[in-house]
């Protein structure tokens, strides 16, 4: 239907990813270093600040997923340029490097033996100049199934399994043939369906590489550390109220999200970006919101679709969320964080076909520029995931 | 399509739907449509049920399988009738 040659006007980045937003970020290495971003993008306007919780003496795997979040977080196409600042400067420099490596402008300071004064004096010349090197960068016609687009939902009930989720599977189903990255996780919230997800590999591999997260989640994470069972939290308080009953039955609807034709080729750790070209891809995520879009948004996704039921109402500081739903009651008590109403689903007056062309608009329009409704009401949440304890 | 249904059932194997209107009150005869097909029928609720919440489609006693999706998604824990609310309080996961 015209989907590989219809346009959007992007940034396209110096390694050929497209950018559908184009942010100076001032990045903390570590928790202690949030207070010279801060006011750094409050001296500096057009910057951002992604304060967050850690950072520091983690280590192994922990420390991995830290260093891959920081630096895909920099790396990603909706950024055009990064400052970062850490307490000491060997972390920071790792950072930096590893940002640098897309070719887009980075530069590093450390606090350490200098002070934030000294630090935020430095770090606002180099963000004023990003500032104005990135606000000259023009946009270019960049063909849609170039955009990298991830889906989770939240606050579901039993409308998202009916519509809003049925909606984004519809749009992965139309977009994902002519070459566009996809992306879904919530590994958690994909227990009682399992089966059905190992089903839908493109590969028995990726189906087994599936199965060995999800299963490495049941016995590290939840046998490891539950002291009843899920039950008081999955479903969640707010999914109950929503009428949805099992676990089982919330991965049903969560799993629409991949539509009815779509398969995916790889199984991603958290934050990994996606190695075996265009495609689908599902990633082991933690299925808290903020969580989940920050590690996608880390991978190199630069579009998040985001469905829900009873209003959740999350954004993130680098990419815009799209909220759908097709509760009407949501429509009606909640429409500021609202994008895209599909309620027309529930009464039989709204196809799924039709409802994800208005996804797909949507996503163009955002894509050109349109704030999504988090943006627009300032979500920045930026949540990094750990795995255990620090050191 | 004019008439639009207060109740949405995913298959045609579900033995529960899902009621897609809100402050709908017990006796109300709903017309009830099947997505997969979009056949309809109608069923006549007993109880207040929310916006979003299940209601029995035929009679489910203690231990029955409750199918949504096509699909197992849980035990009953309690019986609940024809039109019968079915919530946390009669359905509950197989998993925990």
């Amino acid at each position: 239907m015209g989907y590989e040659t219809q346009s959007v006007r992007a940034w396209r980045r110096e390694n050929g990813r497209v950018g559908v937003r184009n942010h100076v970020i001032i990045l903390p290495v570590d928790d202690i270093s949030n207070a010279a971003c801060e006011a750094v993008a409050n001296n500096v306007k057009g910057t951002v600040a992604l304060p967050h919780s850690y950072g520091r003496l983690q280590f192994g795997e922990d420390l991995e997923l830290h260093f891959r979040t920081m630096i895909g977080t920099g790396a990603n196409p909706n950024v055009a340029a990064v400052v970062v600042i850490g307490i000491e400067p060997e972390w920071t420099q790792l950072i930096v490097d590893g940002i640098a490596k897309t070719g887009k402008p980075v530069e590093g300071f450390s606090i350490e033996q200098k002070g934030d004064f000294e630090t935020i004096r430095q770090a606002s010349w180099k963000a004023k100049e990003f500032v104005h090197w990135a606000t000259e960068l023009q946009k270019e016609d960049c063909p849609l199934t170039d955009l990298w687009v991830s889906t989770k939902c939240g606050e579901s009930d039993t409308t998202t399994g009916l519509s809003s989720c049925p909606t984004v599977g519809n749009m992965y189903d139309k977009l994902l043939p002519h070459g566009l990255y996809g992306c879904f996780g919530e590994t958690s919230e994909i227990t009682g369906a399992e089966h059905i997800c190992a089903e839908r590999a493109a590969t028995p591999e990726a189906g087994a590489k599936f199965m060995a997260l999800f299963q490495a989640y049941q016995d590290e994470v939840i046998e490891a550390h539950k002291t009843s069972d899920l039950s008081d939290s999955q479903p969640t308080k707010g999914n109950i109220l929503g009428g949805l009953t099992t676990i089982e039955e919330k991965a049903l609807g969560n799993l629409e999200k991949i539509g009815r034709t779509s398969t995916y080729i790889d199984a991603l750790g958290p934050a990994e970006v996606p190695a075996k070209g265009r495609g689908l891809y599902f990633m082991d995520t933690s299925s808290a919101a903020a969580e989940c879009v920050t590690l996608m948004a880390a991978a190199g996704y630069v579009v998040h679709t985001f469905p829900t039921g009873q209003g959740n109402v999350i954004g993130n500081p680098i990419v815009p969320v799209i909220k759908i739903t097709g509760n009407p009651r949501t429509v009606r008590t909640m429409a500021e964080h609202v994008d895209v109403d599909v309620s027309d689903v529930l009464k039989g007056k709204m196809t799924i076909d039709q409802a994800g062309d208005a996804l797909i608009a949507m996503i163009i329009r955002t894509a050109n520029g349109r704030a999504a409704a988090a943006e627009a009401l300032g979500h920045k949440e930026f949540v990094m995931t750990k795995l255990y304890r620090s050191a | 399509m004019s008439e639009e249904p207060q109740l949405l059932v995913h298959d045609r194997a579900d033995n529960v739907g899902v009621v897609v209107v809100e402050g709908l009150k017990a006796g109300a005869e709903m017309l009830c449509r099947v997505t997969e097909d979009n056949s309809t029928f109608r069923l006549v609720v007993l109880d207040d049920v929310p916006i979003g919440h299940k209601v029995a489609l035929v009679d489910l006693g203690e231990g029955d399988t409750a199918i949504k999706y096509g699909v197992d998604i849980g035990r009953m824990v309690g019986a609940a009738g024809k039109g019968r609310h079915i919530h946390v309080h009669n359905l509950k996961t197989k998993r925990w």
